[in-house]
């Protein structure tokens, strides 16, 4: 595959601008292919080695991306935010190396012990190994294409390529029955909220008579100017935004979450709790930027937009926490814990785009390491071979498997918001970025959210630290692999160590949230001045 | 700046050390990693220059670590700061030493814990910034937690939880007033935020009046859940009922401290107004707390509670002197603090060196100790008087200094130290010295006098948490305090005796800092005083709504 790699390149220089950016996606496309053969050669080293191209594959992707993605490249694409990419596809690419890892040995692991032991034969067709990696690398190649979108097709397109793979995972990557019942809910969820977008799309297209987002903008920008943001397109944008909602699992379209969760295998489980949240904050940014972020820097999201935005924040964390406060299983809680940071998350989004787009993407980022921490210890243990599942089942974990616990209790402190952790400053750049924008009611209902979520989260900290163990978790252990549990420790690790390099992280990030109209207002603001 | 730095590496090392070690040196690890971070704590001491002049020292500019979120790692404090950094560097050694027998599981994390708190505490009273405060003062309640739902007796948990989330909330809503002012500041004057104390002091106390009294009561608010305050002071009898000796020796000594540091640093300097409205408010609270949590006391059978409730009485006493806005007051509520420290960590000792005999905190249950116990009895007679406010030990001093400042607080007085509150609130706060008289003797008539009171069997029965499994005592088994408890407990009895008969040089050293924290407010009371009505009018109502509500106290 690292073969391929200069091939596409040579030929990439010879296109338009925008496919030398594709670079990146196309890497990992071809990792994905890769997965997808060698998951079905009958050799058993070539099929262990799946995961490692998989690993191989991001990590070209991120090196391709830092080679490719300059400042110059991404302003010949035209792109409407040029260094949102470079942001995402490393967000995706670091936090997809550890959802990787944590899967490993969680696919295929009756088949692979029945061919190991020589009681059953391989069979191409019941191992689906080389589909459950290609399938993770489709959908995170589809949320790094997200951010090339210049039209409503390709943004469609990638949301799609995004989503799918994810129905999917949910149903492979258990075995059971109930994941399949979480698939089909999943599925026919989605593929209903995606109808709501394309609606929305529909909408939009109609207002405006386009479907480039740039055409798109200064025809709202002209009927801005003249009486206003036609009905149409208000009507448009917020089936749009319902839409995305899915994803987020923001209210109204949040209810799904928790059974799906449940149903999902652990390691699929916190894959879907953020590879689709990336996919919605950054559809969400991407559409609202052709509305409102106007080239004066301010937030002018036009106002039902703004209220409806206010209302779903508000609702988001607030049900999330209240829902998570009853659970009893701990993949639930997370799930309800995964609705209230979508919350959070959305007050940056309210926040507008020089405050807050960037307080958004790192809070993606801190999101995404704890939850991984949180969820691959989960990943990483069983009792008596089946998955954990049940808070009782933490119960004196440190005894069992002390790195597990550790790991577990990091990253929910992390997801507390508790200092010096990453996500503390997270929630510190949403906080201020609320207060910033003058949402004071906002910042108040947030905080008191927090203090909601303090409660629960420290029942994962608790539950493997404080209590002993009980006859019930007598069967639980670590998973016959190391990596879920090296994936979750590492991530544990990264949720003290990135702290340290919180300037660079928030740098990128404020770089990531700049569009092109920004950096023409900040030279124009300065010439006044 | 080092050496400041040490104080917050040195315990995060020693308890990294503590996890690595084996189970048995692990408490040999810890207080060697204590001594070590107290004899940082001298040698900052010695370095320190600005005792006597109230000034924040080393407070030069850290690592650029955090500096995209407007936080500087700038540390520095104040003689004030010095004082709880070094009690902090004491009664961390001590309340180990006291640990060594009682804790007997998982040993490691014991210690470890007790070292994670030192440096959060330590970095707390350290930070010129009010995310590098906010972060130790959070951090502090994981360790606290743990202690005490681990270690704790055998309602741990729900104890656990309460500390857990009261705090929470509370410092969160500490954190929005913080937030506030500084986003506040950030767009007034279109620069980058920042979060260093000096800036938003500055700037908020231009703010006008009525955004201040909000930021004064998010910021206080906080605050007031640490202190505490009485309708959300639940968590404190819970947690120092529950926790093991050393975590209620440090929990009173140490933890509850950050919360009235943090009034006097944060909330009195950076919203004055707000202060001065919201005093009478917050004064009847900690009127309500004083008598109330006095009349408590005075029907308490668990030891450990009654020292508990009494510590929210004097902790009220504190900052009600504080909001007396004179330079005496807050003389006598910042020596309060150290004084409390010192006395109430002491008697915690005390009874946690009972328990560890006779696994009863029940005054009805054991009792006449004087008996059985000689050596402990003078400590526990000792500890009780100095929190009494005998004349001759440290609380006398603070206690006096704190009704003169709200007795002399009164506006129209020509006393020379021209505040708020007045006689009334002094007169009201000087019957919780007659009921801590009450609560405090009818405890020492029971507990250490009288005729001598044991449990039938060494384990009173209740005590289910299983770590001191060790072989029945019988009663004629149990022992006096031996050499290792006493040496945790002279250096607290020595402080106290210090102060007592010679507080000038403290007093000295506290002046100052007391002279800039009521800096602000002379002009306002002065402008309040030439503009009467406003301040009558606050002064009358909230004295009617005060006295009620006290009187109520006092008659139940």
């Amino acid at each position: 595959m690292n073969t391929m790699t200069p091939a596409i390149l040579a030929a990439s220089t010879n296109l338009g601008p925008k496919f030398m950016l594709i670079a990146p996606e196309a890497v990992l496309f071809a990792g994905a292919v890769l997965c997808a053969v060698m998951g079905l050669s009958h050799a058993r080293a070539f099929r262990a080695m799946v995961p490692w191209i998989a690993v191989v594959a991001l990590i070209a992707t991120f090196v391709t991306m830092l080679k490719m993605w300059t400042p110059e490249a991404a302003t010949a694409a035209q792109l409407p935010m040029p260094m949102l990419g470079k942001y995402i596809i490393a967000l995706l690419c670091v936090v997809g190396v550890g959802h990787v890892l944590a899967s490993i040995g969680s696919v295929d692991r009756a088949v692979e012990r029945q061919v190991a032991s020589g009681t059953g034969a391989f069979d191409p067709v019941r191992v689906i190994q080389g589909e459950f990696y290609a399938f993770i690398l489709l959908s995170l190649c589809g949320g790094m294409l997200l951010c090339h979108a210049t039209d409503l097709v390709w943004l469609f397109l990638a949301f799609e390529l995004c989503s799918l793979p994810t129905y999917v995972l949910v149903a492979i990557g258990r075995g059971a029955d109930r994941s399949m019942e979480a698939a089909i809910k999943y599925f026919f969820l989605g593929a209903m909220s995606t109808a709501t977008l394309l609606l929305g799309f529909a909408f939009l297209y109609g207002a405006t008579g386009t479907l480039e987002l740039s055409a798109m903008r200064e025809s709202f920008q002209m009927q801005a100017q003249t009486g206003g943001i036609g009905s149409v397109a208000i009507v448009g944008m917020l089936l749009a935004v319902i839409g995305i909602c899915f994803k987020l699992a923001a209210v109204p379209m949040h209810f799904y979450a928790p059974d799906v969760y449940e149903g999902a295998s652990s390691p699929v489980a916190a894959f879907i709790s953020f590879v689709p949240k990336v996919q919605g904050f950054v559809t969400l940014i991407v559409l609202l930027g052709t509305v409102g972020w106007s080239a004066n820097g301010d937030s002018s999201i036009p106002p039902v937009i703004a209220a409806v935005l206010w209302m779903i924040a508000v609702l988001t964390m607030t049900l999330g926490n209240i829902g998570a406060l009853l659970q009893r299983s701990a993949k639930r809680m997370l799930a309800y814990s995964s609705i209230a940071n979508s919350g959070y998350m959305l007050v940056g989004i309210l926040a507008g785009p020089t405050i807050g787009i960037d307080a958004t993407l790192l809070y993606l980022l801190t999101y995404g390491v704890a939850n991984l921490a949180t969820f691959g210890s989960l990943a990483a243990i069983e009792r008596n071979g089946h998955e954990v599942d049940s808070i009782d089942d933490l119960a004196g974990l440190r005894v069992r498997a002390p790195m597990v616990a550790a790991a577990l209790a990091i990253g929910a402190l992390s997801l507390t918001g508790i200092p010096p952790l990453l996500g503390f400053w997270g929630k510190l750049d949403l906080f201020v970025s609320s207060a910033e924008s003058h949402q004071r009611t906002l910042l108040v209902i947030m905080a008191l959210n927090s203090g909601v979520a303090a409660f629960y989260y420290l029942r994962l900290v608790a539950m493997p630290f404080v209590q002993e163990p009980t006859p019930r978790t007598q069967g639980v252990s670590p998973v016959p692999s190391v990596w879920p549990r090296l994936s979750a420790l590492i991530f544990a690790a990264g949720c003290i160590a990135l702290p340290f390099f919180a300037n660079q992280l928030k740098g990128e990030a404020a770089a990531a949230a700049r569009t092109d109209l920004d950096k023409q207002a900040t030279v124009a603001q300065s010439v006044e001045k | 700046m080092t050496l400041a730095v040490l104080l917050i590496v040195l315990p995060l090392i020693g308890a990294v050390l503590c996890l690595g070690v084996s189970e048995r040196a692990a408490k040999t690890v810890g207080l060697i990693a204590s001594l070590v971070v107290l004899a940082a704590a001298t040698l900052l001491a010695f370095e320190f220059p600005a005792w006597t002049t109230g000034a924040f020292w080393p407070n030069e500019e850290g690592w650029k670590l955090f500096t995209a979120f407007g936080v500087e790692f700038r540390l520095g404090t104040d003689a004030v700061g010095m004082l709880l950094i070094i009690l902090t560097a004491v009664l961390i050694p001590c309340s180990m030493l006291v640990s060594f027998s009682a804790i007997t599981q998982r040993q490691r994390g014991f210690y470890a814990q007790f070292l994670f708190m030192e440096s959060a505490v330590m970095l707390a009273f350290l930070a010129r910034d009010v995310i590098l405060f906010y972060i130790g003062y959070e951090f502090t309640l994981v360790p606290l937690f743990l202690i005490v739902a681990i270690w704790g007796g055998q309602d741990r948990r729900p104890a656990a939880i309460k500390l857990w989330v009261y705090s929470f909330v509370g410092s969160v809503i500490s954190l929005v007033g913080f937030i506030y002012l500084a986003a506040g500041h950030a767009t007034d004057t279109g620069t980058p935020i920042n979060f260093s104390v000096q800036t938003l002091v500055e700037y908020g106390q231009t703010l006008p009046a009525s955004t201040q009294w909000w930021v004064f009561l998010a910021i206080m608010g906080g605050f007031a859940v640490k202190v505490p305050f009485v309708p959300v002071h639940s968590w404190l009898p819970l947690a120092h009922g529950e926790a093991p000796t050393a975590g209620s020796v440090v929990l009173a000594g140490v933890v509850i401290k950050i919360g009235q540091y943090g009034a006097l640093r944060f909330a009195f300097p950076m919203a004055p107004e707000g202060a001065l409205a919201l005093a009478p408010f917050f004064a009847a609270l900690a009127l309500i707390g004083i008598l109330g949590m006095s009349l408590v006391c005075w029907v308490q059978n668990d030891v450990k509670r009654l020292v508990a409730y009494s510590s929210i009485a004097h902790m009220g006493l504190a900052l009600l002197a504080m909001f007396a806005f004179n330079v005496v007051g807050m003389e006598g509520g910042i020596l309060y603090m150290v004084n409390h420290g010192l006395s109430t960590a002491g008697m915690f000792m005390c009874i946690g060196i009972m328990y560890e005999r006779y696994h009863t905190k029940d005054m009805e249950v054991v009792g006449g100790l004087m008996q059985r116990m000689p050596v402990w009895s003078v400590f526990m007679v000792f500890f009780a008087m100095a929190s009494l406010a005998l004349p001759g030990l440290n609380g006398f001093v603070s206690e006096f200094l704190c009704l003169m400042g709200i007795y002399t607080a009164d506006a129209g007085m020509k006393t020379g130290f021209p505040g708020i509150l007045g006689p009334t609130y002094a007169f009201l706060a000087a019957l919780a010295l007659i009921l801590g008289a009450l609560y405090v003797l009818r405890m020492l008539q029971k507990f250490v006098f009288g005729p001598l009171r044991e449990p039938s069997h060494g384990h009173g029965g209740h005590d289910s948490h299983g770590a001191h499994g060790h072989g029945n005592h019988a009663a004629h088994t149990i022992q006096d305090v031996n050499f290792r408890e006493i040496l945790a407990m002279a250096p607290l009895a020595i402080a106290c005796i210090v102060i007592g008969i010679w507080p000038n040089p403290i007093l000295n050293v506290i002046e100052p800092c007391a002279a800039n924290a009521v800096a602000p407010y002379v002009k306002l009371i002065e402008r309040d005083l030439a503009n009467p009505p406003r301040a009558t009018a606050d002064d009358s109502a909230t004295k009617a709504a005060a006295a009620p509500a006290a009187d109520k106290g006092a008659i139940q």
